[in-house]
């Protein structure tokens, strides 16, 4: 019976690409992260000042933050989507980056007029901001979870989680485009929220979606 | 770097098998079967021994489908001991769920004795070190493990009345040594 296995499993056998794991995930993110991209033209278009925003520090803080924590859901997702795979470090320097903009909020507020705080926490958009970016990394979570299902998680819940952190960094990047607002706190509490949520829905759906 | 010939031999077919090239492949799958066995075997309590086939089947097929998963620059056998455990965790969590003993098999948990087992073996030990060790070796051989005098003794090199002689004055010694002594 095992003979005949091994019989069916060599004659099935094709080559296997080097670097296949690493291309096949982050071929899944970049595909829907175009669809992402065209869906948030075409439902919020970029902000009004799009042109003149690059200019300003802000635009940057939210550009790299956003990025930033795709990246290390990114290289979590690649180590522990392996059997063998374990890594730490990523869980231990989301938080310091979520730490460094909450003090680069701080200096921003502790140097603005009274009348000035509340747009700079609340902003306009606080209600929508999270699930705008939940909504955007939405086809990125789906993408990352149908790869992620040919491969091999030692730990399914956190590979989820890594996943997440993978798409929600990636969406809230593709909002930023979108979002008009300049308050750094804004940027620590909404987007984080948005971020966390998508998180956390990839390692409740990594814990059912990702045994193997 | 100290490198396991079980491990260099194995990651180059498997390197081999990446490449599409299916000999190896084969002679891969082949060679995990014959060590997934006894390794899944050892793990499983003797009345789910019948499982380790089944491990074995699903740890290749799981090899297969994920082999992408391998990295090429890494140790195999970390990754293929990966793979395995991953299964037999998964297999024994799904198991203890659906498969309790079956009642009528449920043997009394006193019928036997593990521990007095190995009291009475110790006792043993201790008892036959007090004759000359070919004399204990032939009581070992002939009234514990159940061989026939005439193999004890050609294993001894002996014949096999001299064998008779040294049991029976081996154990006559033991008796009145270990029954009071030398009154």
């Amino acid at each position: 019976m095992t003979d005949e296995l091994i019989d069916r499993l060599s004659s099935d056998l094709k080559p296997v690409r080097h670097n296949a794991l690493p291309r096949l995930v982050v071929g899944a993110v970049m595909a829907s992260g175009v669809v992402a991209a065209i869906a948030m033209l075409a439902w919020l278009g970029t902000r009004a000042d799009i042109a003149t925003a690059p200019g300003t520090m802000i635009f940057w803080t939210k550009f790299g933050y956003t990025l930033a924590l795709s990246v290390l859901g990114g290289v979590a997702t690649l180590a522990l989507s392996r059997p063998d795979g374990a890594i730490r470090w990523p869980w231990l320097a989301a938080p310091l980056l979520l730490l460094g903009v909450f003090i680069a909020a701080i200096v921003q507020l502790a140097g603005a007029e009274p009348d000035e705080m509340m747009p700079l926490v609340i902003g306009g958009t606080s209600l929508v901001c999270p699930w705008r970016i939940v909504a955007l990394s939405v086809p990125v979570l789906v993408a990352l979870l149908l790869a992620l299902r040919r491969l091999a998680p030692a730990n399914p819940t956190l590979a989820g989680l890594a996943a997440g952190l993978f798409a929600g960094g990636t969406g809230a990047w593709i909002y930023s485009f979108a979002c008009g607002e300049n308050g750094v706190m804004f940027l620590a509490l909404w987007y984080t929220l948005g971020i966390a949520v998508v998180a956390g829905l990839g390692a409740l759906l990594g814990r059912f979606l990702l045994r193997w | 770097m100290q490198t396991d010939p079980t491990e260099t031999r194995l990651r180059e077919l498997m390197l081999a098998s990446l490449d599409g090239d299916a000999a190896a492949y084969r002679a891969l799958l082949a060679d995990l079967g014959r060590h997934l066995r006894p390794y899944f075997t050892r793990r499983l309590t003797p009345a789910f021994a019948s499982h380790a086939e089944d491990l074995v089947q699903e740890t290749l097929l799981a090899i297969h489908t994920r082999r992408m998963t391998y990295d090429r620059t890494r140790p195999f056998t970390a990754w293929l001991h990966a793979v395995a455990h991953h299964k037999f965790v998964d297999h024994v969590r799904r198991q203890s769920i659906r498969l309790t003993v079956p009642l009528e098999d449920d043997a009394p948990i006193f019928a036997h004795d593990d521990h007095a087992d190995a009291t009475a073996k110790r006792d043993l030990d201790v008892v036959l070190d007090a004759v000359p060790e070919r004399t204990s070796d032939l009581i070992r051989r002939t009234r514990v493990q159940g061989a026939t005098i005439a193999e004890a003794a050609a294993h001894h090199g002996i014949t096999e009345t001299a064998a008779k002689v040294s049991i029976h004055r081996g154990l006559k010694s033991l008796v009145s040594r270990f029954s009071g002594g030398e009154k």
